[in-house]
């Protein structure tokens, strides 16, 4: 009996799909479809093996013996197994644009209308925070870009807490010029680039 | 200023809503018992509770909770789980970063945010036998407990 037990090892080693010695945590992966639509995809790699799950309700699945397989789900699975993690993620940020009057620290009035849609959205969430993030124009290099849009978006952070909120639930942040919302060439002046976007979440 | 600031950040220990700089999140849902384990610490973790890298979530069999990242990623875990933040950092001005989590055990959900819409499989979930890479953007995981070993050592 001493003797058996390290051939019948050996002989389990030498088969295709060999048995893990300790059980693993069974588990499961799946994409899911987004609110907006977007079909996703997650890369999963199970020891040596490479599955791209794409699309909704694909799936992955990890048996006690270490062994993976595809899987297929259904909305109805997923509302059975995950309905209550899935009612645990947090509210999806709100986004709200605003702009300054040329050249002038005030906003336009469209805006003043819009920040209005901000405190709204802030009384909607439990402990909201707020990231303000400054955008520019084209015109002049990347780094004068970083450093404009970050000063403008300090400066509607400050207007921000003279409304009253509290200070430390605002975050200022630049982006420069990477993220034109009209795209142009180099060195451009365009008013609706040089925008401040304010996301509730 | 140096010792205002040194105040400042004692008083926000004081009080979990108010923000640190090496905060990477913040817990938006909490249902339930829910903890973070911090530096061999359990701190109770309520709605507002701001949290870093390398903090560890865990939910009692009634918890549930949801935790929204600097980069609008978003996570919940459900009952009797244990996720980990292994890694996360994210660049406000680039929105390069990386964020590695871990769930060890029981249920999550998520959405990437805007480090993986930069950069694709910049967000990866680990689970005891497998690797996530996100290129985006909902998915759910759950790791059950394994079955008992057929031989003790």
């Amino acid at each position: 009996m001493r003797i058996l037990l390290p051939i019948l090892l050996l002989v389990a080693a030498g088969c295709a799909e060999p048995p893990k010695a300790v059980p693993v945590a069974p588990e499961m992966v799946a994409v899911i479809p987004a609110a907006d639509g977007h079909i996703g995809t997650v890369v999963v790699r199970t020891g040596g093996a490479t599955q791209v799950l794409h699309g909704a309700y694909a799936a992955q699945r990890v048996a006690s013996d270490g062994h993976a397989t595809q899987a297929s789900l259904t909305a109805e699975d997923i509302r059975r197994d995950f309905g209550g993690t899935l009612a645990a993620l947090p509210g999806r940020p709100a986004t709200f644009t605003l702009y300054f009057l040329e050249g002038r620290d005030e906003l336009t009035p469209e805006s003043r209308q819009e920040m209005e849609k901000v405190l709204a959205e802030l009384k909607r969430r439990p402990a909201p925070d707020i990231v303000v993030i400054g955008h520019t124009d084209t015109v002049g290099t990347l780094a004068y870009n970083d450093k404009l849009s970050l000063a403008r978006a300090e400066r509607l952070r400050e207007m921000m807490i003279e409304l009253g909120i509290p200070a430390e639930r605002i975050k200022a942040t630049g982006r420069g010029k990477r993220e034109l919302l009209i795209p142009t060439e180099d060195n451009i002046s365009e008013a609706r680039n040089r925008r401040v976007e304010i996301s509730v979440r | 200023m140096r010792t205002s600031w040194i105040l400042a950040s004692a008083l926000a220990l004081a009080a979990p809503s108010l923000a640190l700089a090496d905060d990477v999140g913040q817990i938006k849902v909490a249902k339930g018992a829910v903890q973070i384990e911090r530096g061999g610490q359990r701190l109770p973790a309520a709605v507002g509770t701001p949290v870093q890298a390398s903090d560890v979530l865990v939910t009692g069999a009634d918890g549930s909770a949801g935790i929204t990242f600097s980069d609008n990623s978003l996570v919940s875990v459900g009952p009797n789980s244990v996720f980990a933040i292994d890694k996360y950092r994210f660049d406000t001005t680039t929105y390069a970063g990386e964020f590695e989590g871990s769930l060890r055990k029981g249920k999550l959900a998520a959405v990437s945010g805007k480090m993986v819409r930069q950069t694709p499989e910049s967000m990866r979930i680990r689970t005891p036998s497998s690797v996530m890479a996100v290129r985006g953007t909902e998915f759910v995981v759950q790791v059950d407990e394994p079955p008992a070993a057929p031989l003790a050592n």
